[in-house]
């Protein structure tokens, strides 16, 4: 139950995105995939231009760009048409196909259309795979898109079959500098990972020199087959257990042991997570390059302590995201004094408290399915020292003249996005880095004496 | 890469030559092409957003507002509540049971809280689905707030952009008419088609300051409502931007008398052609002085720093793909000024004329299209080799991954490109694309002609 609900009534300056922008990222990590949203083509338009001002590379996102007479005969004939077409142009081995609140209103049932559609092609050579999701915009986030899209995808490949090695992980909204981190991780661990989604490579590709129609990289149709018949599947996201997700169908349907852990940010929750692979890996110590990293952290940890100590920081964005950045802020001597987030899982309030019982004497102020308006009226009386979240907390922080570390999705007024590492000690390394720079910069910047050495 | 364009596009893409221009256009985008263009709504609120003392209420699930939350560098010299993102924020209940109600309690607590002098209602795609009455809504917040608040019918899917430009314009006609024009000057104009992205429209108002004119109403950019409502009092409507305000001037002629001229502010010679025959139109001497003062002045300014351009860029080639044609016309010739061709030229909403007019000013062999989308886009860039695109966000990532530089002439453009000092901002940001040193690590992507590769 929400502890803090919503004050009023109209939502400005909304904290959340829309459920088939979290599907069409997700099959952006999937190799050889095109994402599709059944709908108005607005819809598809606007997701591209946003997810391009985060990641800087192109994305192609189809729609079946409906018009009046759809609406009022079903959008069938536009579905197909529009699959046809993509076929026809990208040669693509998957389609995504998300539905828009359009179409869920006006009640296509695309489940009927696609299979219409298959047996009017009639030859398994011509057609992709194609997975649907249903998204509609009117519930929820971006991330119920995002959770619903990875599980239609192993509903509709994972198969059963010899036992394999594999782990599968399910990440959740993580940048890709996050993904690769984690294959490294996972390599260390000698792991050989699933990763779903994985668009470390196609939403963060190198200068090429040949355009590609649909970018390299994805997690392939013949991986995710495997992830039916491998060791494990690991889930990051404390607020997981509303959703009966991805993790949840391998457990029930191929019998997969699963494990849901907090995304993996700062010492504790990446400790819990290495435990895991360590325990997946037949009890292997710790590798020494992570022990390694994990040494350096917490002695910097300690070389900064006291500029942190008492500070006191207004954390939004995705649940999981505030859940895992409370539980690292928790360790460094910060008090996350707002936590925010658009989402409205039921879960957020608990788990900020998991993370946050004992090592601090008042738990923080949650308020979920929150809007930006809220959090600053929220942040005016509280006064905070930082501000961490994605650019959408620039003209909060300008207004209140309060430094903004940015992190998450999306950043649009800064370069490398997709380069912000999150998780893991690295991850944990580089948050600490900023925010404790942030904080000695305001100190020197505000001082009138201009201290070289801080 | 034949094989990009599909057979029902084949008809939106034209090369110039002996055959004369047929290229279709105005269309409905086709379903699976991954058109650049957005929808009704997104015609509607690039239209009336930048009126800035206004509430932009968007009626719909989250989306449509949460995406275009201050994406646009429309200015204002006073209040910024068009840069706030308003939404009823609809969920499952509100689309089982009806939005009406917390539409009514939205705008309500909104109104209170602003004070805005009227407010816009933009419908979503699912508004007319569910049976929302939009309008009734609005009437009566309406009567017991004494703002004007005026539905706007952009259901996302209702037509294709140009849908949203009509839309928007009705609904500011219904604020036309209705303030004082006493005291308002016979040297008048209204600014239409300006969103001042960049201050823009504030360096526009200020050569026709200069040139003894009174500016009415700004239509939209730093618009106000009050000047809106009084609009009608103008005695010209000076029209930028031939598709999103056209039909606001049109019913202020059948309603008003007034009549209106189509200008384009890009580039010296528009920029100039615009300011001397709006001075041509009230027929006065000393006007057509101040006129020639003011371009003579502004263009010596410019002159030496953008010839050194012109030395540097000479014989380069550029490709453009913007929103509005006209755009697209006046930067054919702008390139020209800087002695660069235009390999490919095309828009998201032009219309015949547009594309006639374009075919006569490039050069044989341009190719024109309509709506295109990225596939098409790369094949044409690889055909063409060309140095610099102009485009919006969505073009941009394609331009570089080709090895291409670019230039953001989109409606979030901090850089201000119009009128005199606007041609100069362009020329330096064409320059410093084209001659970074980057494309040395990244190059140009073979064209066609040199690659190997056959199309599979």
């Amino acid at each position: 139950m929400s502890k803090n609900p919503p004050k009023y009534l109209s939502t400005t300056n909304a904290c959340k995105l829309c459920s088939p922008l979290g599907a069409s990222l997700v099959f952006k990590g999937v190799a050889g995939a095109v994402p599709f949203l059944h709908g108005s083509q607005g819809c598809a338009t606007y997701m591209r231009r946003y997810i391009i001002s985060h990641f800087n590379e192109p994305i192609d996102i189809a729609s079946s760009a409906l018009g009046e007479k759809n609406a009022v005969f079903g959008g069938g004939p536009n579905l197909k048409l529009g699959l046809t077409n993509v076929i026809k142009k990208y040669h693509p081995e998957v389609i995504g196909i998300a539905t828009t609140c359009l179409t869920e209103t006006i009640g296509d049932d695309v489940e009927r259309f696609l299979n219409e559609y298959t047996r009017e092609v009639n030859d398994p050579n011509l057609l992709p795979t194609l997975v649907r999701v249903s998204t509609p915009s009117y519930s929820g986030t971006h991330m119920d898109g995002f959770h619903a899209a990875v599980t239609s995808i192993l509903d509709t490949l994972a198969e059963s079959g010899p036992a394999n090695d594999t782990v599968t992980l399910l990440p959740g909204l993580v940048s890709p500098a996050d993904l690769r981190l984690l294959k490294e991780i996972m390599a260390e661990f000698s792991l050989p990972p699933v990763i779903l989604p994985d668009y470390s490579d196609t939403l963060d590709g190198p200068a090429m020199s040949r355009y590609e129609k649909i970018p390299a990289g994805g997690t392939t149709t013949t991986d995710i087959a495997k992830t039916g018949s491998g060791r494990a599947v690991i889930e990051f996201g404390r607020t997981l257990t509303q959703y009966h997700g991805g993790g949840e169908l391998l457990m029930k349907r191929f019998g997969i042991l699963r494990h849901v852990l907090g995304l993996p940010i700062g010492i504790r929750e990446t400790d819990a997570f290495l435990e895991v692979l360590a325990g997946l890996s037949g009890g292997r110590a710790m590798p020494a390059s992570l022990a390694a990293e994990r040494g350096r952290l917490i002695d910097s940890l300690v070389d900064g302590h006291k500029y942190l100590f008492g500070k006191r920081a207004v954390i939004y964005g995705e649940e999981d995201l505030v859940v895992g950045l409370a539980a690292f802020l928790a360790e460094i001597g910060v008090k996350p004094v707002l936590c925010a987030s658009g989402g409205k899982s039921g879960q957020l309030a608990n788990a900020v408290e998991e993370v946050c019982r004992g090592m601090m004497d008042e738990m923080p102020i949650v308020h979920d399915g929150t809007d930006f308006f809220e959090i600053g009226e929220q942040a005016e009386s509280l006064k905070p020292d930082l501000i961490i979240g994605n650019s959408k907390g620039y003209p909060l922080a300008r207004k209140l003249d309060i430094p903004l570390v940015r992190l998450g999705f999306p950043i649009h007024d800064r370069m490398g996005g997709q380069r912000i590492l999150h998780l893991g000690y690295r991850g944990a390394q580089r948050l600490f880095d900023e925010i404790v720079n942030t904080i000695i910069d305001r100190k020197q910047s505000k001082s009138p004496v201009g201290y070289s050495y801080m | 890469m034949q094989a990009a364009i599909l057979d029902e596009r084949k008809e939106q893409i034209y090369r110039t030559g002996d055959s004369p221009c047929e290229i279709a256009c105005d269309r409905d985008s086709l379903a699976g092409a991954v058109s650049q263009r957005a929808c009704v709504f997104c015609g509607s609120r690039v239209v009336l957003y930048p009126i800035a003392d206004a509430l932009h209420l968007v009626h719909g699930p989250i989306g449509c507002a949460v995406y275009t939350w201050d994406i646009r560098g429309a200015l204002s010299s006073g209040p910024d509540l068009h840069r706030e993102s308003f939404s009823t924020d609809l969920q499952e209940l509100d689309v089982i049971f009806g939005g009406e109600k917390k539409l009514y309690a939205a705008l309500i607590e909104l109104i209170e809280r602003h004070q805005p002098k009227a407010a816009f209602v933009y419908s979503t795609c699912i508004v007319g689905i569910i049976g929302d009455d939009m309008d009734a809504v609005c009437r009566r917040v309406e009567e017991e707030t004494g703002i004007p608040v005026i539905p706007v019918q952009s259901e996302g899917f209702k037509g294709n952009k140009r849908a949203g430009y009509q839309a928007a314009c009705k609904a500011m006609f219904r604020l036309v008419g209705t303030g004082e024009t006493e005291s308002i000057s016979p040297y008048s104009i209204n600014i239409l088609g300006d969103f001042n992205l960049a201050g823009e429209i504030w360096l526009v108002r200020d050569y026709f300051n200069r040139m003894g004119i009174e500016v009415v109403a700004n239509i939209t950019g730093d618009g106000r409502v009050d000047d809106i409502r009084r609009c009608h009092g103008a005695a010209l409507n000076v029209v930028q931007c031939s598709g999103s305000t056209m039909d606001l001037a049109k019913m202020m002629e059948d309603e008003y008398g007034i009549p209106s001229l189509r200008v384009s502010y890009f580039g010296i010679e528009d920029m100039a052609d615009s300011l001397y025959r709006v001075a041509e139109f009230f027929k006065d001497s000393e006007m057509m002085e101040r006129t020639r003062e003011v371009v003579r002045l502004e263009i010596e300014a410019i002159m030496p720093e953008l010839k050194r351009y012109k030395q540097a860029l000479t014989g380069k080639k550029a490709a453009i793909y913007v929103g509005g044609a006209f755009k697209a016309f006046s930067l054919v010739k702008a390139f020209r000024m800087l002695g660069m061709t235009v390999a490919m030229v095309g828009s998201q909403t032009g219309t015949k004329e547009d594309y006639q007019e374009l075919a006569d000013i490039c050069d044989p062999g341009t190719i024109i299209v309509d709506d295109t989308n990225p596939l098409e886009l790369t094949s044409f860039l690889e055909e063409k080799s060309v140095d610099i695109f102009v485009g919006g966000v969505k073009e941009r990532p394609i331009a570089y991954k080709l090895g291409v530089g670019f230039c953001d002439h989109n409606h979030e453009r901090k850089e201000c490109l119009a009128g005199f000092f606007g041609m100069l901002n362009f020329a330096r940001e064409v320059y410093s694309s084209v001659m970074s040193p980057v494309w040395r690590f990244a190059p140009r992507l073979e064209t066609s002609a040199n690659s190997q590769e056959s199309e599979s």
